[in-house]
């Protein structure tokens, strides 16, 4: 008779799911999988909207990274109003949308994923920020809040609200940045600069240092071989707000480098029964369903995905970096999806780096923060790397700039179906005998945590979030187990 | 004293109330320290079963986001309510449904035929939808029912107090976690923010005009509103003569006009319609001129003055059965 396990809700990550493990007549793990158990609909209830007012309304798809939204829908008006934004306003708005990275990635780093290595076998309940602050000491965990609302402070100078950043306009941002401004910023600059060294060396001694911790990064049931997807810039390094996306195969070699604009030809989107997102896969392979490896048409985002699919990183601390992740987990692209906790600190840090040099741009203080030489057209495309992959926002309008279809391709829905294989994966190797330990289970939430899944985002054409269950089912699906946290 | 439990939880919500939360910074740690959390999906482990075995009322405060859009928002919703003794609608889309509320312009299948369907990406050779209940290998999956209406958080079930934003400000946080943590609550059904309207308190009013009359209505992409003037004295859509302040006017002060996160002033229950006959005593066409043009610059009059209150307003006001 085979059992079944639940887990409800996923916790740690923003948005609504479950996850449902099927056991065999062993207890061994026959099958497991990721519900996304929601969905909004902002491609549909958006139409007739006048197009500028897009920016305002696709903040609210994710409140984690509205930042994204709000910039990927800018730069869709940039190419609907036949606009290029002046250069300090493209400053301006890569200095906001670096600092939405940094707190972003710190956020998930140290409240959502850290306390998985750094308190792996402590009480549930302490397996958290409260307790990761208990761990570390308070001074460490006011440094992560400091940096935190420091980058969101500058959020809040451009753009209003953090979060739901507010008037991202065609060619232009709202508001310029004065001489005086650029004190604090550059304070806060030179200080997150501090910090993601600090964050990286931390990982290195806390996490990587303990041999169970990578031992743990190396395990098989946390790899998964796929191909990768990510925005690169030029000579191919990883870019955050422009460029070309670029997909590398399992082996690592280029499998295709297209314009944002051309996405429909490379990514379709599977339908399943069984859940509420979307599951996208690269159309010029086919889809082959739930697998990895040889003949896999799945392709991963987010940090781990944007260090494989690109040659470096934009800026020099954070290449080096590059470089010793790569040489340490043995070569490119690593298939581990636990480094992707490490990707997302090199990333981080490149934002921090990225914004030192903004903060100290003499282009910076223009005045000159908006073209309003529109060319209005037909669609735009806007595209960038949200902190969680690869975010498309695709528009049309009429004549009066009434929006008349939109598509949206968002971070995690693209890691969709390889979280799946990730959570069964990381089931099959922890999972024996039937002997379902709450430390075991949490082995498996390690491995969608990874990819920091935002459920909300993904089901923006559905509402919502990520909290998950885990169910464990018998062979006839009786619920053996929902899985709730010990009662403290 | 055991210290008061307390719940925060999401429905069908974009997380930034949660990120709002986090965003009390340093003052987080001592809320954590005086009560007990027993629920927080995005930063805690602790699952819904273990609420279940809770007394009834032993939760202090539950802090509710987000409206109620499928099956599964009902039904926490409906455990939360009956295990606290006091329920805060936190956010927009728990007050008045929010802008996933402007869903109910469109209908379920309308969603579910794009999504699924005919988006330009997606790949569905059998035409399927997503089922409430499938077999997958002789495995059963479930998912929760997508009603076809979204609905805020009082339709579903009795709510105690509001807080309304997109998202409210960290002082309005704090005041209303204080409030409960020290007992000292205004009535129930009480909004725990200013009664006054946003153009009360817009650094903006002073420039506005005694009487002014709007001639030609801008959209904000096509001109360079000025930082200091009303915007409605500019020809802009603003709605803060019909929105209740306290959001610390984020958006005003980056030169953008307010779409009414806050919901309506107090004593009205449609924010839309006391903002349309706010503005209609404003428009004034330039002489000779149809005013069928000048109503027709509103380009969609559903999506400014209801962009975060269709499912509380006249029009999409609703209970769950």
């Amino acid at each position: 008779m085979s059992r079944k396990i639940t887990i409800n809700p996923i916790t740690r990550l923003e948005g609504h799911g479950k996850i449902e493990i099927f056991l065999d007549d062993k207890g061994d793990v026959a099958d497991a999988f990721l519900q996304v158990v929601e969905l909004r609909g902002f491609e549909r209830f958006c139409l007739g909207r006048p197009a500028e007012e897009m920016t305002r309304i696709v903040a609210n798809i994710c409140g984690v990274c509205p930042s994204a939204h709000h910039m990927a829908s800018t730069k869709a008006l940039d190419e609907l109003f036949g606009v290029e934004p002046t250069p300090t306003a493209k400053l301006i708005r890569q200095l906001e949308y670096n600092a939405s990275f940094v707190e972003d990635h710190y956020l998930h780093f140290f409240f959502l994923g850290a306390p998985d290595f750094l308190l792996g076998e402590a009480d549930p309940a302490e397996r958290n920020i409260l307790g990761l602050v208990a761990k570390v000491g308070k001074e460490i965990g006011l440094k992560v809040i400091e940096v935190r609302k420091r980058n969101r402070d500058i959020i809040r100078h451009i753009f209003g609200k953090a979060p739901h950043p507010e008037g991202g306009l065609p060619g232009g941002v709202p508001r310029r940045i004065t001489e005086e401004d650029r004190v604090w910023i550059k304070d806060t600059a030179e200080m997150t600069l501090e910090f993601a060294k600090f964050a990286i060396q931390l990982f290195k001694d806390a996490v990587l240092a303990d041999k169970k911790n990578l031992d743990l990064i190396l395990n098989d049931a946390y790899c998964l071989e796929t191909y990768y997807m990510a925005l690169v810039g030029k000579d191919k390094r990883a870019n955050f707000y422009e460029g070309r996306v670029r997909i590398v195969d399992p082996q690592g070699k280029e499998f295709a480098l297209f314009e944002p604009r051309d996405y429909v030809e490379h990514i379709g989107e599977w339908v399943e029964p069984w859940t509420y997102v979307r599951l996208s896969y690269l159309k010029k392979i086919g889809w082959n369903g739930l697998k990895e490896g040889k003949g896999t048409s799945l392709y991963r985002v987010a940090p781990l995905a944007r260090l494989n699919a690109s040659e470096g990183m934009l800026t020099p601390l954070a290449d080096n970096e590059y470089r010793v992740m790569f040489e340490t987990l043995g070569g490119k692209p690593a298939h581990h999806t636990l480094a992707m906790h490490w990707a997302r600190l090199i990333c981080a840090m490149q934002a921090a780096e990225h914004n030192w040099q903004i903060a100290n741009d003499p282009l910076l203080t223009s005045r000159d923060i908006r073209n309003m030489n529109f060319k209005p057209g037909h669609r735009g495309v806007g595209c960038v790397e949200a902190p969680r992959g690869t975010l498309f926002h695709d528009y049309e309008m009429d004549k009066k700039g009434l929006l008349t279809k939109i598509n949206l391709i968002v971070a995690t829905q693209n890691n969709a179906a390889p979280i799946c294989l990730s959570i069964k994966k990381a089931a099959q190797a922890f999972i024996k005998g039937g002997e379902v330990k709450e430390e075991l289970l949490n082995r498996v939430e390690m491995a969608f945590r990874a990819y920091d899944p935002c459920l909300g985002c993904a089901t923006h054409a559905l509402p919502g979030q990520t909290p998950l269950t885990i169910n464990i089912r018998q062979p006839n699906g009786a619920v053996l187990r929902i899985i709730s946290r010990p009662e403290h | 004293m055991p210290k008061p439990k307390v719940a925060i939880t999401w429905l069908g919500a974009c997380g930034g109330c949660d990120e709002a939360i986090v965003d009390l910074n340093e003052n987080l740690l001592s809320v954590a320290e005086a009560v007990e959390l027993v629920l927080w999906p995005v930063a805690l482990d602790l699952k819904y079963q273990s609420l279940e075995n809770l007394k009834d009322g032993e939760i202090a405060l539950s802090v509710i986001t987000g409206c109620v859009r499928n099956a599964e928002h009902l039904e926490i919703a409906r455990l939360l309510r009956r295990k606290s003794q006091i329920v805060l609608a936190m956010g927009a889309c728990a007050c008045f449904g929010g802008t996933p509320g402007l869903a109910n312009f469109r209908g379920k299948e309308d969603i579910f035929n794009w999504v699924y369907r005919e988006s330009p990406t997606v790949t569905n050779p059998s035409g399927g939808f997503p089922q409430t209940s499938c077999q997958v290998d002789g495995n059963t999956l479930t998912l929760p029912e997508f009603f076809d209406h979204v609905y805020t958080l009082n339709q579903a079930i009795d709510v105690d107090y509001y807080l309304p934003g997109c998202p409210p400000p960290p002082d309005l946080i704090a005041n209303a976690l204080n409030a409960v943590i020290t007992g000292d609550l205004p009535p129930k059904g009480s909004t725990l923010a200013p009664r006054k309207a946003l153009c009360d308190v817009c650094v903006r009013n002073k420039t506005k005009p005694e009487n002014f009359e709007i001639t030609t209505v801008k959209r904000i992409y096509e001109v360079e509103a000025d930082p200091e003037t009303c915007f409605l004295a500019q020809g802009i859509i603003c709605l803060g003569p019909a929105t209740r302040a306290g959001c610390g006017e984020t958006c005003l002060n980056t030169n953008t006009p307010c779409r009414g996160c806050f919901g309506p002033v107090p004593g009205v229950t449609d924010a839309g319609t006391r903002f349309l006959s706010a503005l209609a005593t404003l428009m004034k066409g330039e002489a000779g001129s149809d005013p069928k043009e000048l109503i027709a610059a509103i380009v969609d009059p559903a999506g400014y003055f209801y962009r975060f209150s269709q499912p509380a307003s006249l029009l999409g006001r609703r209970t769950i059965e």
